[in-house]
């Protein structure tokens, strides 16, 4: 029998950022991990710190969001000084452009009722089209404005994922791969892990993502969700020309120009499709023109682990204290919050975040208000 | 529009070729797509177009390619040259790109016959400009007569380093040198193949024809040679090298590789077909049955690209494939297997003659090992350390397999770093997950096929 | 620079010359040369540097595998020179590191 403190289930940007969180605090963690062909939805993550436009159905994620946002810098700094790796973190503020006037609109107004939910401290502009491409003079004739978010970030989203795991080994941290967590069995105030091998932790955090839903029942706990596919397209190497990330195309620290932002119920198959990318091409021609020579060198599909309402999932079980889930579509916008918020939470600690009770999934159960 | 056709062969090599030939005769109508300028493959490039003086000097063999080219003039044959395929669906939908623009064609039936390509051979300096493959230098040689006249070195291991060699004489050219670097060792165990290989004497006789004229000609020959260094600042200048006890600096302009070639298998491994690991090859090759039929019903392999098998048995795998889509009578297939067995006996031997030798293997940490992207062996192995279980971690840790050439140049070797630094064969190490578009397309032409196909 | 070729031909055929440009100099080629191999022949060995690195590289594999031999070929970038083949009048610049948005190199 294996002994650790802290079992962390799930090696992706949840799990690696809450174990740095850990490691950070003097604690023993077990990151498990599956095999090299899981689906990670780490791998197929973009890379925005985004800001804008979450929460709008329930302002504490638009606030929790923010926060991890804030403390972004901080935490890239600290994380790169360890490992040497750079998160290519950039502060441009952020733009979602636009192709149709009333989608705008509609987003705008959006906004407009997040700000007064907020009491009016919620930062965002809306440009025309005269004012956007002030900033962004590629934008194409099609596009009619966007809304600019001044606390989106953009980083790079595998060098963060290969800094946190390197930080968590490099203090001590143990990373078992290569073979699913299957079962938890709560044992006498702590837990027991198989994954083949028996594993035997004081605490469990599930960070597994889609497994999640699976796994949560085991430690009374509940994580619904299902897998929301996104494609990417990824480019040749280009000389810098968009400094801004936008949401469906941004240009990354090493040149490559990523597209995307597609979303699909196709079940647990992450394979991709010619016809999702083909209108993702198109979009990206319409948004760009002066991307229509440019070539794609890459694509991939990786599946967004997506709640019943799209907000996180943060519980303690009551039945079995110490077991913690953790679940949401924003891996590397909350990696600031994981690292430095919940792991507190999950090592016993008030974090001091009074609506992080805003994300129990006990909201699934409650009616809706239609 | 979207086109449909009965069947669609891709790679215009002995396979492809074979596969359409045998389709046609038996009444089915296919569309070859190729992405080089005329049909042959790479053994048979610019095969048809060349004098009696280049056929000379490219030997027999070469010249035999010719009796595969009389399926171009036959009807039915759709023949589109410089198309490049960029995706394959499992329902056997087929994009590509010829001249600019992008087409989507169906298809009952799908060959995929796409060839070999040359194993990658790292070691210091090997990206120098002035390094290239044995086969790149053929191919030269093939399609413009050109061939390295003065002072070439070649260095590596296998027939096609042999036959290069030869035939750079027949050109009339100075050879630097010959450097081998087949173990001492491979030929004793490669010895116990012999037997077999007995039965494809003609071939062994071929082999040691050569070696002789090559012994005979006075190249400097070096054998069991080993800690390779290209040596060079902007171009090679030198050919660095262990040759027993001794180390040896040969000067060269044009330094010449090859350690085997490997199945080129990036359209079947983006259908997310099984592969195998074959550990005589050191490669994998896709899983097909007895007519080179996939898991995916339609869609066939055969030729180099299902598995090392050289050109003469490719033709026949493309034939037997091409009467199952055909759906011929099976008894037509018997002696095609025949023929097929006496070609596939040579290859036990030659594989373990030529098997790879270590160093190319397991590169020493500072060698480049992902030309593209610029990634060292040595960040592969952290990204193992780190918890990195395959390629596709280690490519999303270090950017290995992320560039243009999508892989086809490091796989190999980033499977076989992590397979010995986990201590697991690289069967258990597995290989990146390939997905289209298999070559870069730009993204004006996908956007419209989106435009085509919406239409529809 | 090109050095001194190592490269010669079997046999030139008495018509099919083509001059092409690479970086502002002529080079003879043949017709059914790649663009490669025409580069090679005239006696260059390095067509780019890369992106990643800002390295020197020339052609490897000469048959689209390897994108090693990538040059901006009348304006267009990150165009495989093996896989092109010459036509009078071409102009060929090498490729220095990541390629600009539109045509040309800068």
């Amino acid at each position: 029998m294996h002994r650790t403190e802290f079992a962390i289930i799930g090696g992706g940007l949840v799990g690696m950022a809450t174990a740095w969180g850990l490691v950070r605090q003097g604690r023993r963690v077990t990151v498990f991990d599956e095999g090299d062909i899981a689906f990670r939805a780490a791998r197929g993550n973009f890379g925005l710190v985004w800001v804008q436009g979450k929460g709008v159905r329930l302002p504490d994620y638009a606030r929790w969001t923010r926060l991890s946002a804030s403390l972004w810098p901080g935490f890239a700094r600290e994380l790169e000084e360890e490992t040497g790796v750079s998160l290519q973190l950039s502060k441009p503020g952020g733009l979602e452009l636009f192709l149709d006037e009333g989608e705008l609109d509609t987003h705008a107004a959006d906004l407009k009722g997040l700000r007064d939910a907020l009491g009016g401290d919620y930062p965002f502009e809306r440009l025309d089209g005269t004012a956007l491409r002030k900033l962004v003079p590629s934008a194409g004739p099609d596009v009619v404005g966007a809304i600019f978010g001044p606390e989106d970030l953009n980083c790079n989203p595998l060098y963060l994922l290969r800094a946190l795991a390197q930080a968590v080994v490099g203090r001590g941290g143990r990373i078992v791969n290569g073979a699913a967590v299957r079962g938890i069995k709560p044992d006498s105030g702590g837990f027991i892990l198989d994954n083949g091998g028996q594993w035997a932790a004081e605490r469990v955090v599930l960070c597994a993502g889609l497994g999640n839903t699976t796994l949560a029942p085991m430690v009374g706990l509940e994580a619904p969700s299902w897998p929301d596919r996104g494609h990417l397209l990824i480019t040749e190497r280009l000389r810098p020309f968009l400094d801004h990330p936008t949401a469906h195309v941004r240009q990354t620290g090493d040149g490559t120009v990523q597209i995307g932002a597609s979303h699909e119920d196709a079940g647990f198959d992450d394979a991709t499709s010619a016809q999702v990318i083909g209108r993702i091409a198109r979009q990206a021609a319409r948004l760009f023109p002066v991307l229509e020579n440019v070539r794609v060198v890459r694509s991939w599909a990786a599946l967004r682990v997506m709640s019943p309402d799209g907000h996180p999932i943060y519980d303690e079980s009551d039945i079995h204290p110490g077991a913690f889930v953790a679940t949401c579509h924003s891996g590397v916008t909350l990696a600031a919050v994981h690292a430095m918020l919940l792991a507190r939470l999950v090592a016993g600690d008030d974090p001091g975040i009074p609506y992080l009770e805003s994300f129990s999934a006990e909201r699934f159960r409650v009616p809706q208000a239609v | 529009m979207a086109d449909h056709v009965p069947l669609i062969v891709i790679g215009a090599g002995p396979a492809g070729l074979a596969a359409a030939d045998t389709a046609l005769a038996h009444g089915l109508e296919v569309m070859l797509l190729d992405e080089q300028p005329g049909p042959g493959g790479q053994i048979y490039r610019n095969i048809g177009n060349g004098d009696d003086e280049r056929r000379a000097v490219l030997g027999a063999d070469y010249a035999q390619g010719e009796t595969l080219l009389p399926v171009m003039e036959r009807p039915g044959l759709d023949y589109r040259r410089g198309a490049t395929v960029w995706e394959v669906t499992p329902d056997r939908q087929v994009f590509f790109t010829e001249q600019g623009k992008a087409r989507a064609v169906s298809a009952d039936k799908l060959i995929l016959a796409t060839g070999a390509m040359e194993r990658p051979m790292p070691f210091p300096g090997w990206t120098l400009p002035g390094v290239m493959s044995c086969g790149a230098a053929q191919i030269m040689l093939k399609s413009s007569g050109l061939f390295p006249a003065e002072g070439a070195i070649l260095a590596g291991s296998g027939p096609l380093l042999l036959l290069l060699a030869t035939q750079m004489l027949a050109a009339g050219a100075r050879i630097g040198a010959i450097v081998e670097t087949t173990p001492a060792r491979n030929f004793l165990a490669a010895a116990q193949r012999l037997p077999r290989a007995l039965l494809a004497r003609e071939y062994l006789r071929k082999g040691m024809g050569m070696m002789a004229a090559l012994r005979r000609s006075g190249v400097p020959w070096y054998k069991d040679a080993g800690g390779l260094q290209a040596l060079g600042t902007n171009r090679v200048e030198a050919l660095r090298f262990k040759d027993g006890a001794k180390t040896r600096e040969l000067p060269c302009g044009l330094l010449l590789l090859h350690q085997g070639v490997v199945p080129n298998a990036q359209i079947a491994r983006s259908l997310r077909l099984d592969h195998d690991w074959d550990d005589m090859q050191r490669a994998w090759r896709p899983r097909a049955d007895s007519w080179g039929e996939t898991a995916l019903p339609g869609i066939f392999v055969a030729g180099d690209g299902a598995g090392i098998v050289g050109a003469k048995a490719s033709a026949i795998q493309g034939r037997l494939a091409a009467l199952r889509a055909a759906d011929a009578q099976p008894g037509e297939a018997a002696p095609l297997r025949r023929a097929l067995a006496r070609e596939l006996a040579i290859r036990p031997f030659l594989d373990r003659l030529y098997r790879p030798a270590d160093e190319f293997l397991q590169p020493a940490d500072d060698t480049l090992v992902c030309r593209c992207e610029e990634v060292t062996a040595g960040e592969i192995r952290a990204a193992v350390r780190n918890g990195s279980l395959g390629p596709n971690q280690a490519k999303a840790f270090s950017r290995a397999g992320m560039g243009p050439c999508q892989g086809r140049l490091c796989g190999l070797t980033v499977s076989e770093v992590i397979a010995q630094a986990r201590g697991v064969s690289p069967a258990q190490a597995g290989y990146y997950r390939i997905r289209p578009p298999i070559k870069p397309v730009t993204l004006g032409e996908m956007a419209a096929l989106a435009d085509e196909s919406d239409e529809n | 620079m090109p050095n001194d070729s190592v490269f010669r031909r079997l046999s030139d055929p008495p018509d099919g010359e083509v001059t092409i440009r690479f970086d502002g100099q002529p080079v003879a080629a043949r017709e059914g040369d790649s663009v490669a191999a025409a580069l090679l022949a005239a006696g260059f060995a390095a067509l780019r540097t890369t992106p990643a690195g800002g390295n020197p590289r020339g052609p490897w594999c000469m048959m689209g595998v390897c994108f090693d031999c990538l040059v901006e070929i009348d304006g267009v970038p990150n165009m495989q020179a093996c896989m092109t083949p010459v036509r009078e009048g071409m102009e060929i610049r090498p490729m220095s590191g990541a390629r600009s948005l539109g045509g040309g190199d800068g």
